[in-house]
């Protein structure tokens, strides 16, 4: 809720020392992990009890994955770097690598729309088709709404510091996106593992 | 800029409906909080006593079969929803930075926006009523019979979309109170000197934060099975419909403790303010609370012994349910322990509170027995759960509930409830939830079914069902007695002044109602008990002394427009009515326009703008 706030937000001290926005920020991911584990769950335990195909294995284009995957996982790198910057008081690098952050994120959403689209239109797999459909389409679907979300915020913030909001001072609005960036961005790194790398058992 | 910031001018009126609708403050939140969620209490009230009346009898026709499940359904939803938990979120609005000293929450118009979305997810809940049926399947909703192949009314989806929505205000209130109560206590008021009341603030809010993203991907779930044809509850697909129920019961039990911890802290706070004594044992009341919400988590599936998980899974389940009433008992011999050679005042406030501590351990003990595989397995859907639910829901929050209502309706208002008419309140409830819901011990265990519309003559439960309805009636006059109570008191009450109980804690020290800033000066904490150590000194903490000053705690409470408070702002009501939106459209989602691949539709686009457009107003309003 609390985006890229104004310039010039008044911080009172507080009793802990921390950050209210940024620790509000890492109890919402904390409460998000909670809102992935049961989908991820979900996944695991329905994926081997389709009575019907198509199966994982046969949609699942694994080195095609792992390259959006590293372009996932750059984008972070790519954050830190423009966290890196403001902090210094650079905002021709902040603004050079939040769309650069952005960007990446772009790439892999439409790495995901074509992989959506192949399974749907090549493999007959649909949300309805199977219970493997079901499962995985929610759960990366939750994901990429998670990317979609983040690459928004990313611009919002590239609009603002294109505006002047964004400076040394205030980096903190940067570093909280960041966090909500990397947690998206881990919580990738486990889907891919469990669910493209981690073979699923055969419907018996 | 100069431009924008006219635009985003934010509101200034200080009375007057405006004033409501964007207000940041946390006492007036708090009292929105309390007047709407009051209000649904009323409306679930009411739908229980539909169900009694039609129950009074055998064979009785009053309702038919399909209204009462919707009743029983929306009865459970409203009193747990809209009812117990926004109460306790009342209290916590009202209450929570008065006893830390602080001048509000931590996020104030996040604060707001609470409220709006729990509004809203209040009235989406209930608008089955208009539209051919309200849901109809339990507050549980098992699996499969809330396929659209088997319900096929709208009111299963407004269950879906109205527990969705009322999870982000949730979400939202408890992320906020964590962090103000972490953050936000004034210098001095370490975690150990915080009030009990705080403590229990907290971890129901820490329970929140990690229960509700549960049941929302089980919500999600069976939004996708009724709205996309998915197949998570679907058997024929694949689908198991024993997942729903672990999914609804992660997030159920440690519900139940959302339910119950705020009332446990209130009493906590009640109980030593009547005996004029301290808390007896506070850190075993604190960290047994504290241990109830970490094994609140280990004890869901005692919900479901009867799914036949096996005897390892049983046996599990049942010692952890069985472990889980050790920290209650802690507690109950603490409050004990607080009462004994206090000297105690039998005002309203204390009645109720001891009231819940006679009802809640009744309902502790049926408890205890579910836990037992066999045992619950007689027990499972009769009466007897609900004779149990009901000791420990109505029993213990709503009696915790009410004795915070009276406990600090003073401070909200500078008017004392009167004790007369209190003392009737409190009789006519006491001894109509024990007449309405004593009884359902013994036909539950004659084995009367839970959720039956009516049922023959002959089986032995005729005398003691006309019993419980004419208890749930008196109870009913006990509650009328109580608004008629408020409205009479809030103009003709006696005036309570800063501190009408002698009270220990830090809202004492300030004036009755508070002024908008709570603190002239934010005080410093030397102790538990913080205001009582201000006006006695510290070493007296057992019986009353005379005053040694009066509290300094506030300064002086002249006029001051130097305190910067945040100002009011329209953008929670926008966001709010965006999801609002939103989720009507994915209910009426006809003639979807396909984009992505995926169905939308003009409302919940609408919606979504409205949501953006909110949180871009909210995010780049001016600070003043």
């Amino acid at each position: 809720m609390q985006h890229a706030a104004t310039a010039g937000h008044i911080e009172l001290p507080t009793s802990t020392g921390l950050n209210s926005r940024k620790l509000l920020m890492w109890l919402f991911l904390a409460s998000d992990c909670l809102f992935f584990g049961p989908l991820i769950t979900t996944y695991l335990i329905y994926r081997g009890r389709s009575p019907v195909g198509p199966y994982p294995h046969e949609v699942f284009d694994i080195p095609y994955t792992s390259v959006s995957a590293f372009v996932l996982l750059m984008s972070s790198l790519a954050m830190v770097l423009a966290l890196a910057a403001i902090q210094r008081g650079d905002v021709r690098g902040l603004r050079i690598w939040l769309l650069a952050t952005a960007g990446l994120g772009l790439v892999f959403l439409g790495g995901q729309f074509y992989e959506f689209n192949t399974f749907f239109h090549h493999d007959g797999l649909s949300l309805s088709k199977n219970i493997f459909g079901s499962s995985f389409f929610v759960l990366t679907g939750f994901h990429g709404a998670h990317v979609t979300i983040g690459v928004i915020w990313l611009l919002s913030l590239f609009a603002g510091s294109m505006r002047g909001m964004l400076h040394q001072g205030n980096s903190l609005n940067v570093e909280i996106a960041g966090l909500y960036w990397h947690f998206v961005d881990v919580v990738w790194i486990v889907i891919f593992t469990v669910v493209y790398l981690i073979p699923a058992p055969l419907p018996h | 800029m100069a431009t924008i910031a006219a635009v985003l001018r934010r509101p200034t009126s200080p009375t007057g409906v405006w004033a409501w609708i964007t207000t940041v403050d946390h006492k007036r939140i708090g009292v929105l909080y309390l007047v709407t969620a009051f209000t649904f209490f009323l409306i679930g009230g009411l739908e229980a006593m539909a169900m009694r009346t039609q129950l009074m009898r055998a064979d009785n026709s009053v309702v038919s079969a399909s209204v009462f499940s919707q009743l029983f359904t929306m009865h459970a939803l409203t009193m747990i929803f809209l009812g117990v938990m926004p109460l306790s979120a009342a209290f916590f609005n009202f209450i929570v930075p008065l006893q830390i000293g602080a001048r509000d929450v931590a996020f104030p118009r996040l604060n707001a926006l609470s409220y709006w979305v729990f509004l809203f997810g209040g009235i989406l809940l209930n608008l089955g009523w208009f539209t051919g049926g309200a849901a109809d399947a339990g507050w549980f909703a098992y699996a499969n019979l809330t396929e659209r192949t088997y319900t096929p009314s709208h009111g299963m989806d407004f269950y879906v979309l109205g527990l969705l929505v009322l999870g982000v205000s949730s979400l939202a209130a408890a992320l906020n109170f964590i962090i103000t109560i972490i953050n936000l206590r004034a210098p001095g008021m370490t975690l150990m000197r915080m009030p009990v009341f705080i403590w229990m603030t907290l971890v129901t809010s820490f329970l929140l934060v990690f229960a509700f993203p549960v049941i929302t991907v089980g919500l999600f779930q069976l939004l996708f099975d009724r709205f996309f044809g998915t197949n998570f509850f679907n058997v024929a697909g694949g689908g198991d419909v024993i997942m729903w129920q672990h999914l609804f019961w992660v997030f159920g039990h440690p519900e139940v403790y959302i339910l119950i911890l705020p009332a446990m802290g209130i009493v906590s706070e009640v109980l030593p303010a009547f005996s004029r004594k301290p808390l007896f044992g506070y850190p075993f009341v604190v960290f047994s609370g504290v241990v109830i919400g970490f094994m609140g988590w280990g004890v869901w599936a005692h919900h479901m012994f009867t799914t036949g998980m096996g005897p390892v899974a049983d046996a599990v389940f049942s010692v952890t349910t069985m472990l889980i009433a050790v920290p209650t008992g802690v507690k109950i011999f603490n409050w004990l322990g607080t009462l004994w050679g206090g000297s105690l005042d039998l005002k309203t406030p204390m009645l109720f509170a001891l009231g819940f501590v006679f009802l809640f351990i009744i309902g502790g003990l049926s408890g205890v027995s579910h836990a037992s595989p066999p045992a619950d397995l007689q027990q499972q859907d009769t009466y007897y759960i609900v004779a149990h639910i009901h000791y420990v829901l109505f029993g213990g929050s709503i009696f915790g509930i009410f004795a915070g209502l009276y406990y600090w309706f003073p401070k909200m208002t500078n008017r004392l409830l009167d004790e007369g008419v209190g003392k009737l309140n409190f009789w006519l409830m006491f001894i109509g939830m024990n007449m309405a819901f004593a009884p359902m011990h013994w036909y539950g265990l004659q084995g009367m079914p839970r959720r039956i519309y009516t049922y023959p003559s002959g089986m032995g439960w005729d005398g003691w069902n006309l019993v419980s309805t004419i208890g749930g009636y008196i109870l009913a006059v006990g509650i009328l007695v109580f608004v008629y109570n408020v409205f009479s008191s809030l103009r003709r009450g006696r005036v309570a002044g800063d501190d009408p109980w002698d009270g220990r804690t830090l809202e004492w020290a300030i004036p009755s109602p508070p002024p908008h800033y709570n603190f002239a000066e934010i005080p410093v904490v030397h102790g538990r008990d913080a205001f009582w150590e201000q006006k006695y000194g510290a070493g007296h903490g057992e019986g009353a002394q005379t005053p040694m000053h009066r509290p300094v705690a506030g300064g002086s409470y002249e006029a001051h427009a130097d305190i910067h408070m945040p100002s009011p702002s329209y953008w929670p009501i926008v966001v709010s009515f965006g999801l609002l939106l939103l989720a009507l459209g994915v209910v009426y989602g006809l003639a979807p326009v396909m984009l992505l691949g995926l169905p939308f539709n003009v409302t919940s686009l609408l919606g979504v703008g409205i949501i953006f457009i909110g949180i871009y107003g909210w995010s780049i309003e001016p600070v003043a």
